[in-house]
C-alpha cells in the first residue's frame, strides 16, 4: 500500500505543478505543456490503481493508452491553432487572448 | 277591481327609459333629446296625477307588489314597489316639479353643447326619485337612495371642466356618503333583528308600530339613530350640511329639482316612511328634533350674510329641511310632509326665478344685481310670491305649512316653538334682503337684463300659482290632508297663537328688510359696524368647513400622504432593491467573463474547492 501513497503523492505533486503553469504562466506553448503535465499526472494515477488497486486489472494501462493518444491529438491541435493565433495576432501571450469574449 | 296603482311601476319606468334612448344616441341628439327627456317627465306626471287622483277620490286600499329577487336558503330579498297616500303624493311633487325643470331647462340649457347628456342625466334622476319613492322594502328604496346620489354626483360635476364644479361633486358625494353608510348599517341590523328578515314597510309598521318588545330598545334607538344618520346627509342637516350650498355649482335646474324640491326631501320622506321606528324611540325622537330645530336657525342665520343669490337660497332650503325634520322629530309627520309638500313648489319656483335671473345678468353675486324689477316682470312676480310664501306670509302656501309644524313644535316642546319662531324671523328677513338688492333699486351691475323666454316663465307661473294655493289642502281649520296622509284623524286645533306669532314675524322680517335693503331708513351696516365679529362668523358659515379641513381632511391628507410614502419608500422600496440586486449580480457576472481562458480555470478551481470542501465539511454536521 506504500507503493500506491507513493504514486498518488507523486501524481498529486505533478498535477498541482501543471495546474500552476495553467493558471499563472503567460506564453500559451508553457500552457500546453502544463496541461500534458496534468494529463501525465492522471495517467499516472491510472497505471498506479491498475497495478496497486483493489481489483487491480488493466483496464487502468488501456485507459492511460488512450489518454496518451488522445493528448497526442490535442497536442497537435493545439499547436496548430496557436500557430493560426500567432499569424493573427504575432503574439503568444496568453493575456492578449480574450476571443472568447466577442 | 283594478286600480290604477298596479301600473304605479310605469312612472319611472318613462323616465328610466328616456335616460336609455338618450344614452344609446349620445350626445348627437341635441335639442330633440331635451324633448325626449320633457316627454318622458311629462308622461310621467300624468301617470302620477291619474294614481293620485284615483286615490284622492275614494278610499282605494294600499297597493303593493313584489317578486323575489335573491334567494339564499330560506331567506329571500325581495324588491317590489308600493302605493300608498304618502306616495302618490311624492309621486306628483317629484313629477310635477321634474316636468316643470324639464321644460324649463329648455331655456336655460339651450346654448350647452352637452345639453342631451344633461337631459339624460334628468331622467335618470327622475327614474331613481320616483324608484325610491315607490319602494316597497328598504333594500329597493336603497337601491335608489344611492342612485339619485350619483345622479346628485353627476349633475352637480356638469360643467365639469370648472374647478370648483369638481370639488363640489366630489364634496356631496362624499359627505352624503357619511350618511349612505348610516343608513346601510341600519337596513342591516334591521334585516339582522326583523323577524323572517323581512325588511318592507308594512312589516316594519307592525313589528315597531304595534307590537312592542319584538326589538329591544336599545337596538331600535340606534336603528332609528343609523338610519336618521342617512337621512342627514341627505337633507343636509347639521352637522353634514356643508355638501349643499356647495352643490349649487352646479346647473341651476338641477338646484331647483335636486338640491331644493326633492332628492333633500329624500331623507325627509325616509323619516317619514320608517317612522315607526322612531316612534318606538324617545332618545332617537328627541335627537331629531333637536337636530332639526337647530339646523333650522343655524342655516337660516348663515343666509342672512351671504352673498350669492343660489347659495342664500340653498341654506334657506337646509333651514327648511330643518323644519321638517323638526316636525318630525315632535311627532307629526303630517306637517312634515306638508311643509315638504309646499316647500318643493316654493322653493323650486325661487331657484327657477334665481335661474331666470342669472340667466340675464350672468352674476350670481346679488350685490352686482339690482333694478331687475321692472326689465324682467314676470321672474320679479313669482319670485316674489315664493319668497313670501318662504317667508310664511299668509294666505300662501308656506304659511300654512309653516303653522303646521310650529304647532307641532308647540306641542312638543316650548324651546323648539321658540326657535323655530326665531328662525321664520331670519328666514323673512333674509328672504326680503335678497329679494330687495336683485329686484329693487338702481341696476348696479352693467349687464343688459332681460326677460327670460316664455319655455322658462311659463314654470315660473305654475309653480308661482302652486306656491300660492297649495297651502289650502290643509289649514288649521281643516285637518283633511293630514287624515289622508296618515289614515289618522287629527285633531282639527287651530292654535291663534301660532298663527298671530307666525304672521307677526314673518311681516316683521320682510318690513325690517324693506327698511333695511329697499328704503334706506335703517343703515346697511348697523350690525356689521358693531358687532364685525357676528358678521364675519355667519359670513365664514360659522367656520364649518374651516373645521371639517383642518380636523379631518388635512388628517387625513396627512395619512394619505404617509401610505403614499409607505408605497413609494417601502414597498416600490423592496421591488426595487430586487431588481437592483439582480442586476448587480449580472454586472459582476459580465466581469468574471473576461475571456481569459486562465480565468476561467481559476474560477472553476474555486467551485471545486468549494465543492470539496462542502463535501468534507457534511461530516462534521
Amino acid at each position: 500500500m506504500n507503493m500506491l501513497a507513493s504514486y498518488l503523492t507523486l501524481a498529486a505533486v505533478l498535477f498541482c505543478v501543471g495546474l500552476y503553469g495553467v493558471l499563472t504562466k503567460r506564453n500559451a506553448i508553457i500552457v500546453l505543456l502544463s496541461i500534458e503535465l496534468m494529463l501525465n499526472a492522471v495517467n499516472l494515477n491510472l497505471v498506479a490503481f491498475s497495478k496497486y488497486g483493489v481489483q487491480p486489472s488493466l483496464t487502468g494501462q488501456i485507459f492511460s493508452l488512450f489518454t496518451m493518444t488522445v493528448a497526442a491529438a490535442e497536442a497537435a491541435v493545439g499547436v496548430a491553432i496557436l500557430v493560426a493565433i500567432y499569424r493573427a495576432k504575432t503574439s503568444v501571450n496568453v493575456d492578449e487572448f480574450d476571443e472568447l469574449r466577442r | 277591481m283594478s286600480s290604477l296603482a298596479e301600473y304605479a311601476w310605469l312612472v319611472p319606468v318613462f323616465p328610466a327609459a328616456a335616460f336609455a334612448a338618450l344614452t344609446a344616441m349620445g350626445r348627437g341628439a341635441g335639442r330633440a333629446g331635451a324633448w325626449i327627456g320633457t316627454l318622458a317627465s311629462l308622461v310621467s306626471l300624468i301617470l302620477s296625477l291619474l294614481i293620485a287622483g284615483q286615490r284622492l277620490s275614494g278610499t282605494a286600499e294600499e297597493y303593493s307588489n313584489h317578486f323575489d329577487w335573491i334567494q339564499v336558503g330560506n331567506t329571500t330579498l325581495p324588491i317590489g314597489f308600493e302605493v300608498t297616500n304618502l306616495t302618490s303624493l311624492m309621486l306628483v311633487v317629484v313629477t310635477l316639479v321634474s316636468f316643470l325643470v324639464n321644460l324649463y331647462s329648455q331655456g336655460y340649457m339651450k346654448d350647452d353643447e352637452r345639453i342631451s347628456t344633461f337631459f339624460a342625466y334628468v331622467a335618470l334622476f327622475s327614474a331613481s326619485m320616483l324608484g325610491l319613492v315607490l319602494s316597497y322594502n328598504l333594500l329597493t328604496m336603497y337601491i335608489f337612495w344611492e342612485l339619485v346620489g350619483v345622479c346628485s354626483f353627476l349633475l352637480v360635476g356638469f360643467w365639469f371642466r370648472k374647478p370648483e364644479a369638481r370639488a363640489a361633486a366630489k364634496k356631496a358625494f362624499i359627505v352624503t356618503r357619511i350618511g349612505d353608510l348610516g343608513l346601510l348599517i341600519a337596513i342591516l341590523l334591521l334585516f339582522w333583528y326583523m323577524p323572517n328578515h323581512e325588511l318592507d314597510f308594512t312589516n316594519l309598521h307592525n313589528v315597531f308600530g304595534t307590537q312592542t318588545g319584538v326589538i329591544s330598545t336599545g337596538i331600535t334607538t340606534l336603528i332609528a339613530l343609523l338610519i336618521f344618520l342617512g337621512a342627514v346627509g341627505k337633507s343636509g342637516q347639521f352637522p353634514l350640511h356643508v355638501w349643499l350650498p356647495d352643490a349649487m355649482e352646479g346647473p341651476t335646474p338641477i338646484s331647483a329639482l335636486i338640491h331644493a324640491a326633492t332628492m333633500v326631501a329624500a331623507g325627509v320622506f325616509l323619516v317619514a316612511r320608517t317612522f315607526d321606528i322612531f316612534h318606538a324611540s324617545q332618545a332617537a325622537m328627541d335627537t331629531v328634533a333637536v337636530i332639526g330645530a337647530f339646523t333650522a336657525i343655524f342655516a337660516a342665520t348663515i343666509g342672512l350674510a351671504q352673498n350669492d343669490i343660489k347659495r342664500i337660497l340653498a341654506y334657506s332650503t337646509v333651514s327648511q329641511l330643518g323644519y321638517m325634520m323638526l316636525a318630525l322629530g315632535v311627532g307629526s309627520v303630517s306637517a312634515a310632509m306638508f311643509h315638504l309638500f309646499t316647500h318643493a313648489f316654493f322653493k323650486a319656483l325661487l331657484f327657477l326665478g334665481a335661474g331666470s335671473v342669472i340667466h340675464s345678468v350672468h352674476t350670481q353675486d346679488i350685490r352686482e344685481m339690482g333694478g331687475l324689477g321692472g326689465r324682467m316682470k314676470i321672474t320679479a312676480w313669482t319670485f316674489g310670491i315664493g319668497a313670501l310664501a318662504l317667508s310664511g306670509i299668509p294666505p300662501l302656501a308656506g304659511f300654512w305649512s309653516k303653522d303646521a309644524v310650529l304647532t307641532a313644535a308647540l306641542d312638543g316642546h316650548p324651546v323648539y316653538f321658540v326657535v323655530g319662531v326665531v328662525a321664520a324671523f331670519f328666514t323673512a328677513l333674509y328672504m326680503a334682503r335678497l329679494f330687495f338688492l336683485v329686484f329693487a333699486g338702481k341696476p348696479r351691475g352693467d349687464a343688459h337684463a332681460h326677460e327670460s323666454p316664455a319655455v322658462m316663465t311659463i314654470p315660473l307661473v305654475v309653480l308661482a300659482v302652486l306656491a300660492a294655493l297649495a297651502g289650502f289642502v290643509q289649514t288649521p281649520f281643516n285637518g283633511w290632508f293630514g287624515e289622508w296622509l296618515t289614515g289618522e284623524a287629527e285633531q282639527e286645533h287651530a292654535s291663534g297663537l301660532v298663527i298671530i306669532v307666525s304672521t307677526a314675524v314673518g311681516l316683521l322680517g320682510v318690513y325690517l328688510g324693506w327698511l333695511i335693503y329697499a328704503k334706506g331708513t335703517v343703515r346697511r351696516d348697523i350690525v356689521s359696524s358693531r358687532m364685525p365679529g357676528v358678521v364675519r362668523l355667519l359670513e365664514r358659515k360659522y367656520y364649518v368647513d374651516e373645521l371639517y379641513h383642518y380636523v379631518i381632511v388635512k388628517p387625513l391628507e396627512g395619512l394619505g400622504k404617509l401610505l403614499i410614502a409607505f408605497d413609494d419608500y417601502v414597498v416600490d422600496g423592496a421591488v426595487r432593491l430586487a431588481g437592483m440586486s439582480a442586476s448587480a449580480i449580472g454586472r459582476l457576472n459580465t466581469r468574471l467573463q473576461s475571456g481569459q481562458v486562465q480565468g476561467y480555470v481559476l474560477t472553476a478551481l474555486i467551485g471545486l474547492v468549494i465543492l470539496a470542501l462542502a463535501v468534507a465539511g457534511r461530516r462534521f454536521w
